[in-house]
């Protein structure tokens, strides 16, 4: 099982009212559905994505996360989630408070750019890092927001969000013990659990 | 001419009799009432395959396949009604009329009224969606069709999908609102009545009795079409197929037909108004009009969709400036806000209003993918 079910599984409650941001073609909100009973909506801006996703059944809206989430009322979901799609908005901070305040929790996920080998590309070649978690040229990137653990923490911070649950895993989605005490070096992807405090 | 394998093929029309007199919402009784049908594919063992299709302002029940070998012009969804088509009649019972107030067989203004043996023409009722609706269902249970597995429409034909979900929440499983709204704008008002008045002020109008003097309002019909073609076509699209182009190739100083697109207009309002009945016209912009199913629940359209159990595709065109996306989103954050199952798609497409006729790829897929029964919907809430 993807780590995202897996995930899901574990933190989001049978029957809950689910906002999945990004949802692709409503892969992991159409497992939600069948093994968590949950109702909600997926939001996806990608044409082929969102016909395959309204043929697994699921209610689809397409809009662009840009234009935040002000169709969707004050605590109106249990859950946002949003895997992948942080870094390449235009206002990260703003949308991360728009989750906090449409659901109860918001699970996120992102590329971390603090990762030891992304560092030591930075470092010893002086350029751009390019690899499995950021495949992209520096000029054609949809990644115009990359940021670290640390860095999403201080935002966090900032905005009295509270923190429920941190996890690093690998390119695999494989998480281990020095993951879990090095996050911001040896995380590739970031996921956490968050929360208006 | 070969009939295309994936048309529904040779159709024939059928006239349904209700002798029942209707109440209609202006208060008026219609003694007798009869609609113009067609019906594509065949209705299953359970009656659950049944779809729906409500036509839009110049419309009828010719929705899809041809009426013989040489017929050059199919119906008017072709497109997206047949074999193996978004809506496909290999595994739907596609159900299409003409509404009461038109002008293609169903009861209307050129009908002669029962009560003084005169055609009706001014003296039919104004007609409103709710009571199309009204008359769908009574054909609905003529057909034995206790729900449909969709209603769907385009513009006019939207509002009567969402009036349907409003009104017989029961009766339907899926409702599909495509370039549609869900109440007019005052512009859009403004244009129907630019129409209206290009009809009434017709010296040949003779105030709607016009079929008694052997006559009908062609001067009128055409700047009324012409004004409401404008509205389904962008400035983009007029520029591709028209751009500036002269007829003659230049200046003629004068008031005859000199760029192309005065010409398509005037040949567009030509055609309409040989095949269109003026009084249809008139009432078929009134119930635009009138069309509001959030006036009956205190003006609050979230109120008035909560009523509804069905999933809906709500789909927009990025083009459309008659009834833009944004008309479209108030349906969708509407039923959001209700917490009810909706897809919406804002289709990218040059095409204005008009798109919701065309075969957009994208488009089509989305409806053929609603439409088909998945896993997913038995997990409905």
């Amino acid at each position: 099982m993807r780590l995202d079910q897996r995930l899901a599984e574990r933190w989001i409650k049978p029957n809950s009212r689910v906002l999945d941001l990004g949802c692709g073609d409503g892969e992991l909100l159409a497992h939600m559905q069948r093994k968590l009973g949950v109702r909600g909506y997926g939001v996806e801006i990608d044409p082929d994505k969102i016909t395959t996703a309204i043929g697994r059944g699921l209610s689809i809206i397409e809009q662009d996360l840009n234009q935040g989430l002000g169709r969707f009322a004050d605590q109106s979901f249990d859950f946002v989630v949003m895997a992948q799609a942080l870094q390449a908005v235009q206002a990260p901070d703003q949308l991360l408070l728009d989750m906090v305040r449409v659901g109860r929790e918001a699970i996120i996920t992102f590329p971390n750019f603090a990762h030891w080998k992304t560092r030591s590309y930075l470092g010893l070649r002086g350029k751009m890092p390019v690899s499995d978690a950021l495949p992209y040229m520096w000029y054609d990137t949809p990644n115009i927001h990359l940021c670290t653990f640390r860095d999403f923490e201080a935002l966090c911070t900032a905005h009295q969000i509270r923190i429920i649950n941190r996890l690093a895993v690998d390119g695999d989605q494989q998480g281990n013990f020095f993951m879990k005490h090095l996050p911001n070096l040896l995380g590739e992807v970031a996921i956490y659990r968050v929360s208006r405090t | 001419m070969v009939i295309a394998a994936d048309s529904v093929g040779i159709v024939t029309p059928r006239r349904e009799c209700f002798e029942q007199p209707l109440l209609l919402e202006c208060g008026r009784t219609l003694p007798r009432f009869e609609l113009m049908i067609e019906t594509y594919g065949t209705l299953n063992a359970d009656a659950s395959n049944a779809i729906l299709i409500c036509h839009a302002l110049s419309g009828n029940h010719h929705a899809a396949g041809v009426y013989h070998d040489n017929d050059s012009k199919a119906g008017w969804w072709d497109s997206c009604i047949g074999r193996g088509k978004a809506i496909d009649t290999e595994h739907f019972f596609v159900v299409s009329l003409n509404n009461i107030g038109g002008c293609n067989g169903s009861t209307g203004p050129t009908c002669i009224n029962p009560e003084t043996g005169r055609i009706y023409g001014p003296d039919f009722p104004l007609v409103t969606v709710r009571d199309w609706v009204r008359v769908q269902a009574l054909l609905s249970d003529r057909l034995g069709v206790a729900v449909w597995h969709a209603v769907v429409g385009g513009s006019l034909g939207g509002m009567q999908a969402q009036q349907w979900a409003v009104d017989y929440p029961e009766r339907l499983r899926h409702c599909v609102v495509i370039a549609s709204t869900p109440k007019l704008s005052a512009q859009n008002i403004a244009f129907n009545e630019v129409a209206r008045q290009s009809i009434l002020s017709d010296p040949d109008f003779h105030g709607g009795r016009y079929l008694e003097h052997d006559t009908y309002p062609r001067r009128g019909l055409i700047l009324a079409r012409m004004v409401g073609h404008l509205t389904y076509l962008t400035d983009e699209a007029m520029k591709q197929k028209f751009g500036r182009d002269l007829k003659s190739g230049k200046f003629l100083y004068g008031y005859d037909v000199e760029f192309q697109v005065e010409s398509y207009l005037r040949y567009q309002g030509e055609q309409f108004s040989k095949n269109f009945d003026a009084n249809t016209y008139l009432i078929m912009t009134k119930a635009l009009d009138y069309f509001d199913p959030s006036r009956e629940y205190g003006e609050s359209l979230q109120t008035a969709l909560s009523r509804a159990t069905c999933r809906f595709l709500v789909v927009a065109f990025t083009t459309d400036w008659r009834f833009a996306p944004s008309r479209s989103e108030e349906i969708v954050d509407a039923l959001i806000a209700n917490g009810q199952h909706v897809s919406y798609i804002n289709v990218d497409a040059p095409q204005g209003h008009d798109a919701f006729l065309f075969p957009i790829p994208r488009y089509v897929n989305a409806l053929r993918a609603f439409l088909l029964p998945h896993e997913g919907s038995r997990h409905a809430s």
